[in-house]
């Protein structure tokens, strides 16, 4: 038994660090928060030289063909610079998407495209796995879709995008068709964008045979792990900018880190924050070696990160004191970014009462519970 | 008790590690293996052999620190059961502060004679033997002024008062020292040694509290718990506020579990597993704690019952935990002491500044 990262993987996770402190400084994030940019192309290009939009495409596409914990470390990676890149829908979602479900063709067309990060991908599945808000729901007929979705990841600027229907079938629209429209939502977030998708019989091809949901289900799982991870790396980079602070400001002459009140709240998110690390690496772990358990790692990983998270944000901001919540610091973004992480996809209730319907103690939805 | 921890030790079950010269099973360190036998023993709920702080705490010390004629004496019969051992650590005086201790042990001739107090010493109503801190060197700097003793709780002038806890037992007692004549031979480690002597066994003491299998069947105990019992009718299990509550428990002890596995890993690796082993005491006993807690909410009216009667589940166990798992959230390091740990020695954040 090892339950620790692999030296290529402490590697790898070296390197995003690496090349995010470059291409997402603090000022690149408020760059693009504070401007209409669709995509920050150069964030883009710079993973995409580390090849982190095939992370999970296989070598015959061109991607590295690595494992779910691999994203993860990729995802936290982002998450800790609250870097503004697409990686959710097009590094994750849409590649598993063609590999679970994709016909050789669909695979062979879209697989060396995504993994050379030439054409990037969204994934509009909120209704399906969260359920409908706002009567929002798109439907499939004779391979057009109609309907409207919210929350569409990484849709904005996107150059096709993955949908679920409601009935948990799955398509692969091409953005520039007729029938699609995309508007931006405005989150608290300005590291991401997010979408609501409009779709008056827009052409799309179905992925896989139309929807048994077990498809749906795995991208659910891993798009619960990928927040988490997120979730984490911001978390961490807020305890780390807390406990920085902490150490370098004077009052009573001396640092406010000597003192219990500010030091016990430091400890009080690594203490909570650390255990997190274990779990997310398991439920990335256990969606490729233990898939029973699969389902309900990644709800846990969600919802767990989801409450941690929060506690984290608002405690690190409280150690920064007034500082802390002044848009010149820019720790709102991190804040920002994991309260949108914690609602995405369900927010912690949701995602526990899910979990639950997985070990058989609550009734089961059937799109969300597959 | 003494025959089944004879057949544990035979099959390298207990004292695996120790060596056979002193009684033990003489295997190789393997935390691995170790924790495979562990996690056996609480599948099977078979004893896992005799656990005092003699076998868990005074046997390491004496392996790292003691002199050769000591782990003769006592690492075999200790192991065996023969000898039971308490702690003389805690004073009225000094809790978290252990280094301000005041029992005193003055020379004379080739004896110490001890006066003084301990606290929360369990198990010194059974012990034949304590390891205890005492002050030899009055004038010197506190930390280089106490020594370690290994004395007989049979030795006159000893009184032991049991100390009754809020559970109603007695888990703990008070020990009291008058003119209690020891051998200056009985101390390990040198003279004025013994804060670096205990910090050796509480290294040990740390170690044990916080186990993440506890929590995982705590858990297990209450998922049958709600399955069983119903409120009108309705199974503990159906009520979505209770289930959510169950859920976010789950969570946390998953990943305690696995965190647990990682420091694991670090340990067999020989390497210092970090944060993820600092933040062990303070999140168990909290987590156990949380776990007594939610049982007790979920139980109901029910959940007050006590000691022993009609209606009363599980013996009344999750309110003598709930009350009793606050004592180890404040014993071994109090919760505030593990924070301090956490930040400091984790985080890298300032000393507190000391009046000493």
């Amino acid at each position: 038994m090892d339950f620790a990262l692999t030296a290529d993987q402490r590697l790898m996770q070296a390197s995003i660090a690496g090349v995010l402190s470059r291409a997402a400084p603090l000022e690149r994030v408020r760059a693009f928060a504070d401007s209409g940019e669709a995509v920050a192309t150069d964030v883009w290009a710079a993973l995409t030289d580390l090849g982190v939009p095939g992370v999970l495409l296989g070598e015959a596409h061109g991607g590295l063909g690595l494992t779910l914990l691999d994203a993860a470390l990729a995802a936290e990676a982002l998450g800790e610079h609250a870097a503004p890149s697409p990686f959710l829908g097009s590094a994750v979602l849409a590649p598993l998407a063609l590999t679970l479900a994709g016909s050789p063709a669909q695979q062979e067309t879209w697989g060396p495209k995504l993994a050379a990060g030439e054409v990037t991908a969204g994934a509009a599945m909120h209704e399906a796995i969260a359920g409908a808000r706002d009567g929002a729901g798109v439907t499939a007929k004779n391979r057009r879709l109609t309907g409207q979705t919210l929350f569409a990841i990484d849709a904005v600027g996107a150059d096709i995008l993955i949908v679920a229907d409601t009935s948990g079938g799955l398509y692969l629209v091409e953005v520039r068709g007729p029938g699609v429209e995309i508007g931006a939502l405005a989150t608290i977030d300005g590291t991401r964008r997010f979408a609501e998708v409009r779709f008056e019989a827009a052409a799309g091809e179905p992925l896989g045979a139309a929807g048994d949901g077990a498809v749906l289900a795995r991208l659910r799982d891993a798009a619960f792990v990928m927040l988490a991870a997120d979730m984490l790396g911001a978390s961490q980079a807020m305890l780390g900018k807390a406990v920085a602070y902490a150490k370098e400001r004077r009052q009573f002459g001396r640092p406010i880190g000597s003192f219990q009140a500010v030091k016990h709240l430091c400890a009080e998110m690594a203490a909570e924050l650390e255990p997190c690390r274990a779990l997310i690496w398991y439920a990335a772990y256990a969606f490729e070696a233990v898939p029973a358990e699969a389902p309900l790692m990644a709800a846990h990983a969600k919802a767990h990160l989801g409450e941690i998270s929060r506690f984290v944000a608002r405690t690190a901001t409280e150690v920064h004191g007034g500082i802390g919540f002044t848009d010149l610091l820019g720790l709102h973004f991190w804040f920002k970014r994991v309260g949108v992480d914690r609602q995405l996809l369900g927010g912690p209730e949701q995602v526990r009462a899910h979990a639950a319907a997985i070990q058989g103690l609550a009734p089961a939805r059937r799109s969300v519970d597959a | 008790v003494l025959a089944w921890q004879a057949l544990l030790i035979e099959h390298g079950y207990a004292g695996r590690t120790i060596p056979k010269a002193y009684g033990g099973f003489g295997a190789q360190p393997d935390i691995l293996k170790s924790r495979i036998i562990a996690e056996e023993f609480t599948a099977a709920r078979a004893p896992m052999g005799l656990a005092g702080q003699g076998v868990s705490m005074l046997i390491p010390t004496l392996l790292e620190m003691g002199a050769e004629a000591q782990k003769q004496q006592w690492i075999g019969p200790t192991l065996r059961g023969e000898v039971v051992w308490c702690q003389g650590y805690s004073e009225p005086g000094s809790g978290s502060d252990l280094a301000s201790l005041t029992t005193r042990a003055v020379e004379d001739g080739d004896d110490f004679l001890i006066n003084g107090q301990k606290i929360w010493t369990s198990t010194a109503a059974q012990a034949d033997m304590i390891f205890c801190l005492v002050r030899t060197e009055p004038d010197a700097p506190r930390h280089a002024g106490i020594s370690y003793l290994l004395f007989s709780m049979k030795t006159p002038g000893i009184e032991v008062r049991p100390l009754k806890t809020m559970t109603g037992r007695s888990e703990f007692n008070e020990v009291f020292f008058t003119d209690v004549r020891v051998p200056k031979s009985q101390i390990v480690g040198q003279r004025g040694e013994g804060w670096r002597v205990a910090n050796a066994t509480l290294k040990h003491e740390r170690g044990m509290l916080g186990d993440p299998n506890a929590a995982e069947g705590r858990l297990a105990e209450i998922f049958d718990l709600m399955r069983a019992e119903t409120v009108a009718g309705t199974r503990l299990i159906d009520n979505p506020v209770l289930r959510d509550r169950l859920m976010a428990l789950q969570a946390r002890v998953l990943a305690m579990k696995f965190n647990g596995l990682r420091v694991l890993t670090n340990q067999i690796a020989g390497e210092s597993p970090g944060m993820a082993g600092l933040i062990v005491k303070l999140q168990g006993c909290e987590l156990n704690h949380q776990l007594a807690a939610f049982a007790i909410d979920a139980l109901g009216e029910l959940g007050v019952l006590y000691d022993a009667g009609p209606h009363l589940r599980a013996h009344g166990v999750w309110q003598q935990r709930y009350m009793f798992d606050l004592g180890l959230i404040i014993g071994g390091g109090t919760a505030q002491i593990q924070k301090n740990i956490i930040a400091e020695r984790g985080l890298g954040l300032p000393r507190e500044t000391r009046g000493d």
